[in-house]
Parts: C-alpha cells; structure tokens; sequence
C-alpha cells in the first residue's frame, strides 16, 4: 500500500483546508489524534515522496478574473503520445495536461490540456500557440471551453469516513 | 448557479480590488505553504505584516471566494481513484442533470463545456471500483451514458500557476 492508513486520516482531515488559526497544525493534530510535530513531518514525508504534489494556496481562477478556460483535446498517434504530452506540459500556460483514453466512436482524443485565460481571445491565442509549439498542427484537436461551473471543491476521497455500505 | 459571463471590463476591476498584500498572499504561497508550528506568522515574517493581518487577509480572501482552501493537491491515483467523465446531455435537461451529478459527493468538479458532450465532471472514490459504481448510479439517475475517462500518464500535475494581475 502506498499511503499508510494515518496518512490518509491525515489527508481526509486536510480536504476541507488548514484552519485560518495561529497553529493549524496543533488543531489539525487534535482531529487525527496526533501530535503537531507529527503532523509537519508526515506532511514533508508525503510532500518529499510525491504523495502531495502540492500543499498550499488553493486559489479559484474565475473569481481572480480568469474567466475563460478551455480544455484542449487532440488525437495523436499511440507511440507520439508521450513524448508530445511532454513538450504540451513544459509551456508555462498549460496547467494540467494528461493522457487519457480514447472511447470510440464518441470520443477519439487521448491528449489533454487546460489553459486558463483572463478571456477567450486570451486562450484562443494561447491554444494555436500551442498546437504550433509541440507540434500538434495538423492533428485532430477539439477546444472545450467551460460554460457554467456547477460545482468545484477540493477532492474527497472518503479517507475521513469509514467506507460506506455497498 | 447563474450562468458565468466572460467580461473583460469586470475582470479588471476584480483584479484591481485586490491590494498588493492581498496578491501576495494569493500568489506566493501556492506551493512550499510554511510546515512550521505557527506558518501566518512565517508569512507575515516575510510580507513584513503582522500574523492577525495575515489571518484576517487569507479570511477574507476565503470569504470572497478568491481562495478555495489552503491544502494538499495528492497525485491522482496515489491515495484513491479518480477519474474523469463526460455526458452528452440534452440541453432542455442540462439544468436537471447537471445537479443529480453535483449532488453525488464522490463529485469534485463539474463543469458544462461547449462540445456535444456538454457536461464533464470529475469523480473521485477509496478506489476503482467505488468510482465505477458511482458512474453507474450517475448512468441510471440520469438515464444517459458516462463516458469514462481515467488518467493513463501525467505531463502535468497541477502546481499551481503565477497570477497576472494586468
């Protein structure tokens, strides 16, 4: 198992973000039955071995003025895959950028990208910039951009809770 | 959720309604947030402040919804699973179907995207299987199919990502 059982009390202790007190880590401490310096180590351990990619600021990109993003999709051949996805993910506007799996006839793209922008002229110009620079000009692409958001929080694995019942 | 429009002259003054203390505190800290018993007042340390005007700022920006949480941002797949889904859903029922999945607490991110496949979401359970059954559940409220879309390779996690205030 990757992730020890009391990490993961941890990290579902942590979902719903450090309290805004003086020692955060005392309070979060007191929810898993630890210590505080406890606590600050296992979150460097799970920091340092790649467990938590990130631990910070979490900010809501439309609400600083990011009002367009778009999800940037292509298809590109199963042995280009990799090493495209590399050089999409090394430009600085790509924020997330993943290989997932095509679902035909529906769905034949297996590249996908994120850009935020402050409007939609904004990531347009950002996606052909793209498209050019890690040589996907030419291969099948779709631009998704977001209409309305329904919902977006932080991520709830259930490790707080006890499994539920099937 | 009203619809979200994409205007440029609101998004300037969103970004001017923010002091450079309140910048600071959006920006500096999305990565490397202070693992010491008392981080606010790390942070005032550094922005020159005080540890109250620290608490006070991160509240407020909480508040206002610019910060959605100070915590952790775990690799996909390292402490649960989670994965990505999209529905093709007719627009006289977006509405209705889009709240039946914003409704499933597994239901992290849920967003209406301009494509035929109009409304994608992100799911997240204790493992696979949780995650799958969820999806069904979603399927037969809904009536309509879900596709399914894990990760396969990450370029590129998030990490946060500079903001430009201009």
């Amino acid at each position: 198992m990757d992730v020890s059982p009391s990490d993961r009390r941890l990290l579902g202790a942590l979902e719903t973000g450090l309290a805004l007190v003086a020692r955060p880590y005392a309070r979060l401490a007191a929810a898993v039955g630890s210590s505080e310096a406890e606590v600050i180590a296992r979150l460097k351990r799970m920091i340092d071995r790649g467990v938590v990619r990130r631990f910070g600021v979490i900010v809501r990109h439309r609400e600083l003025g990011y009002r367009a993003n778009a999800m940037v999709v292509w298809d590109v051949p199963d042995d280009a895959v990799s090493e495209t996805g590399r050089r999409l993910a090394a430009l600085p506007y790509i924020t997330l950028c993943y290989r997932r799996p095509r679902r035909s006839p529906d769905w034949p793209y297996n590249l996908f990208c994120m850009i935020h922008g402050r409007d939609r002229a904004a990531v347009e110009a950002l996606i052909e910039e793209a498209t050019e620079r890690a040589g996907l000009a030419g291969r099948p692409r779709a631009i998704l951009f977001s209409r309305r958001r329904f919902k977006q929080r932080g991520a709830r694995y259930g490790a707080a809770q006890p499994p539920a019942a099937a | 959720m009203a619809p979200e429009t994409q205007d440029t002259a609101e998004n300037t003054e969103e970004a001017a309604a923010f002091d450079r203390f309140e910048r600071a505190l959006l920006n500096d800290f999305q990565r490397d947030f202070p693992l010491t018993a008392r981080p606010f007042a790390e942070i005032a340390q550094r922005l020159d402040e005080s540890e109250e005007a620290v608490l006070e700022g991160y509240a407020r920006l909480c508040a206002a919804k610019a910060v959605s949480r100070i915590g952790a941002i775990v690799a996909p797949q390292r402490t649960g699973w989670s994965t990505l889904a999209a529905m093709a859903v007719p627009e006289a029922r977006l509405l209705e179907v889009a709240e039946l999945v914003s409704g499933f607490e597994a239901v992290n991110h849920n967003y209406e995207r301009e494509h035929r496949l109009n409304l994608w979401f992100v799911v997240t359970g204790r493992d696979r299987a949780h995650v799958t059954q969820v999806l069904q559940e979603i399927e037969s409220a809904a009536g309509l199919a879900v596709l399914d879309l894990p990760l396969l390779e990450a370029f590129r996690l998030d990490l946060g990502f500079p903001l430009q205030w201009t």
